[in-house]
């Protein structure tokens, strides 16, 4: 039925190609260029619902200008990940050679990204990156052709460490998984930390997945801090908190995180996160009418509030129309692409950003505060802060 | 460490060791005693924690939950035994390998339609919502000491059920010479059916109390798959006292792991297996 349907369209939009062909030549020709979109996300499994929400939120911005990125028609090869590290080369060599597409967008998971990043430096393709906080991706391993359209692992860290030792608090305890991202938050945070003149005093790790945090609740009711940084995501980020909360410790030691700790956590935590301390490049009353709209836009056509992974993946769509813009209908070329994407000035719901020289967002990280069911804003942590990009050559 | 931290860790090894053996304890039957490799066992862990996430935002009521949830998932085990694993018992293990991965992944997509894969919370219930101070800042929430008793009573059932009753003796019996036991007049199959679904029943009930303490999460039933797994081992295959000895040995690895070699951590698990398996290939305790 689909392929019908295609090749019904296909034949009938031929034939309005070959009439208006005779009689606009010029137009028809800026009519048939199309943009092929590979959207690389995980749709199943741990992550299933952030890269729903990246392709609402990109398709969201295609949709808003008409269906259209710069006059290109946009067509999608669709890929599930499943945050597979393992299937990542395979998957992203199949959009590029077997898919021809023009852009890589993708994807959550930070091991499956580096793998992408790979197929794409080494097949010369464009790539945005969604989400995928992993430093790497814009450090050592930056590339003329690799954005991101998220933020670093760096970034909402450092900014707490500043905000930590703003608040008083002159020796800190943290925890997190052991494995990539955790420990660049970790050090992030220390960075801050540290050069606003605190102590780090212990610095915990528990081996991924796991979830038995009692034995270090215990340690640092020992170590009696002044608080603690953590950094955990979903299931994980829930039962730390509840557990932290129950082992009376939330009453006497402040719990500050980076970022999703909190985002899309919060009712699972039922009560136990209510004033948790969390810094991101988002929160959920931002009054810049950007946000307003896209949020009022969000919520009608996908029947739910966006939240920071549906900004990322409309962002990632802005910052391609941008790209594509400066081709002027012209015929795709990706060097172009890249090079006007690096001066973009993205408008974005979480307030407008540059991208760094290798690539990274320059944004305002927020400071934000669970109250209800929302991360309400309380200030800016860091204006316009750009991650250090270490080991990138560019 | 100080002596006062050092007695707290204690209580967590405890803790932990016994809410393991919970966790564990379905698979003993299933995989110990009945022989069938059940890769599944932790999306029968997952279908518990959901059903007390859906029937306790129905009801309210964790406990009431629970109490409607066992026989909801005694059925539902009966009726897996009925239409897939009956036909398994003669077969390969390696069809059993294939048949319960599947089901990891029907179960997961079937979760993932039915309830999305958003994080959800089960709220302790309030009979049993209070702490008790430990130190001058930290204190222990009585729902998990509660959890501990469950177990301990389980523990004790399980073996009263396997070592000491008419069923039990069936059920070994059955074990070693299903036709034997079938010449002798025991009606094997509804044996069986019985045996795997109060597996099943037991995976579901560890589910529903745990969903409290671990939140309810998409891919929760593969943290608990390996971990069920290698306490059974070491436990020694068939072994309900084993199982319940390899649960707090691994309990204590791993909160004394965190603690003292954080390094080693993820390792320390698996290296106390491999030392007991060096020093008794059969697991602690032999074949029952």
């Amino acid at each position: 039925m689909k392929t019908m349907h295609n090749t019904r369209r296909t034949l009938m939009q031929a034939a309005i190609g070959v009439i208006a062909g005779t009689l606009l030549p010029l137009a028809a020709a800026q009519a048939a260029e199309k943009i092929k979109v590979g959207l690389m996300l995980p749709y199943t499994g741990t992550y299933a619902a952030l890269g729903t929400a990246i392709t609402n939120g990109f398709k969201q911005y295609v949709q808003e200008q008409g269906g259209k990125l710069g006059g290109y028609e946009v067509e999608y090869s669709v890929v599930d990940d499943e945050s597979d590290p393992s299937k990542a080369t395979e998957n992203a060599s199949k959009l590029v050679k077997r898919d021809n597409v023009d852009v890589l967008v993708g994807t959550v998971h930070s091991g499956v990204a580096l793998a992408m990043a790979k197929v794409a430096r080494d097949t010369k393709t464009l790539l945005i990156i969604p989400n995928a906080g992993a430093d790497e991706l814009t450090g050592p391993l930056c590339a003329p052709n690799v954005f991101r359209s998220s933020f670093s692992a760096w970034q909402p860290a450092y900014a707490m460490g500043k905000i930590v030792a703003e608040r008083g608090h002159k020796n800190v305890v943290t925890v997190s998984w052991k494995y990539s991202f955790g420990e660049q938050s970790v050090a992030g945070f220390k960075e801050a930390f540290e050069k606003a003149g605190g102590k780090v005093a212990k610095e915990l790790y528990l081996p991924f997945p796991n979830v038995e945090f009692q034995p270090f609740l215990t340690e640092i009711a020992s170590l009696k801090p002044d608080a603690v940084f953590v950094f955990f995501a979903g299931g994980g980020a829930v039962k730390f908190v509840k557990d932290y909360d129950a082992a009376g410790l939330k009453k006497s030691i402040p719990l500050y995180g980076s970022g999703f700790l909190t985002d899309g956590t919060i009712d699972a935590m039922g009560g136990s996160g209510e004033g948790v301390m969390t810094t991101l490049h988002y929160a959920d009353n931002l009054t810049n009418p950007k946000d307003q709209a896209f949020r009022k836009a969000y919520a009608l056509s996908y029947k739910a509030q966006p939240d920071v992974y549906a900004v990322q993946g409309y962002d990632a769509a802005q910052m391609l129309k941008t790209g594509l813009d400066s081709l002027k209908g012209g015929k795709f070329d990706k060097d172009a692409v890249a090079k006007a994407m690096e001066t973009a000035k993205i408008d974005s719901p979480r307030g407008a950003f540059t991208l760094s020289k290798a690539h990274n967002p320059v944004q305002d990280i927020y400071l934000r505060k669970v109250e209800g069911r929302d991360n309400k804003l309380v200030g800016v942590a860091e204006k316009g802060l750009a991650d250090p990009a270490r080991g990138c050559r560019m | 460490m100080d002596f006062v931290s050092f007695l707290i860790q204690v209580l967590n090894s405890l803790q932990y060791g016994l809410l393991l053996f919970l966790v564990a304890s379905g698979l003993t039957l299933v995989f110990g005693i009945m022989g069938i490799i059940n890769l599944a066992h932790g999306s029968f862990y997952m279908v518990g924690a959901y059903l007390a996430f859906a029937l306790t935002s129905l009801t309210g009521n964790l406990l009431l939950s629970i109490a409607l949830g066992i026989p909801l998932a005694f059925v539902f085990g009966a009726i897996l035994e009925w239409a897939l694993f009956s036909h398994l018992y003669k077969r390969d293990h390696l069809e059993q390998v294939l048949l319960t991965y599947g089901l990891i992944l029907i179960f997961e997509e079937l979760r993932s339609l039915a309830v999305g894969d958003d994080v959800h919370g089960v709220a302790i219930p309030e009979l049993f919502s209070a702490s008790i101070p430990l130190s001058d800042n930290l204190s222990y929430p009585v729902y998990r000491l509660v959890i501990s008793v469950v177990c301990l009573a389980l523990a004790g059932g399980l073996y009263w059920l396997i070592q000491k009753t008419r069923l039990g003796m069936m059920i070994r019996a059955g074990s070693h010479d299903r036709d034997m036991v079938k010449a002798l007049g025991i009606d094997i199959n509804v044996l069986y059916r019985t045996v795997f679904a109060l597996g099943v029943a037991l995976a579901a009930l560890a589910g529903m109390l745990a969903a409290p303490i671990s939140s309810v999460y998409p891919g929760m039933g593969s943290s608990v798959l390996i971990i069920s797994f290698v306490i059974v081992v070491i436990g020694g295959v068939g072994s309900v006292w084993g199982a319940l000895v390899a649960a707090l040995v691994i309990g204590f690895a791993d909160t004394f792991g965190k603690v003292l070699l954080p390094d080693l951590a993820g390792l320390m698990v698996y290296l106390v297996m491999a030392v007991v398996l060096l020093w008794r290939p059969e697991g602690i305790f032999k074949k029952a």
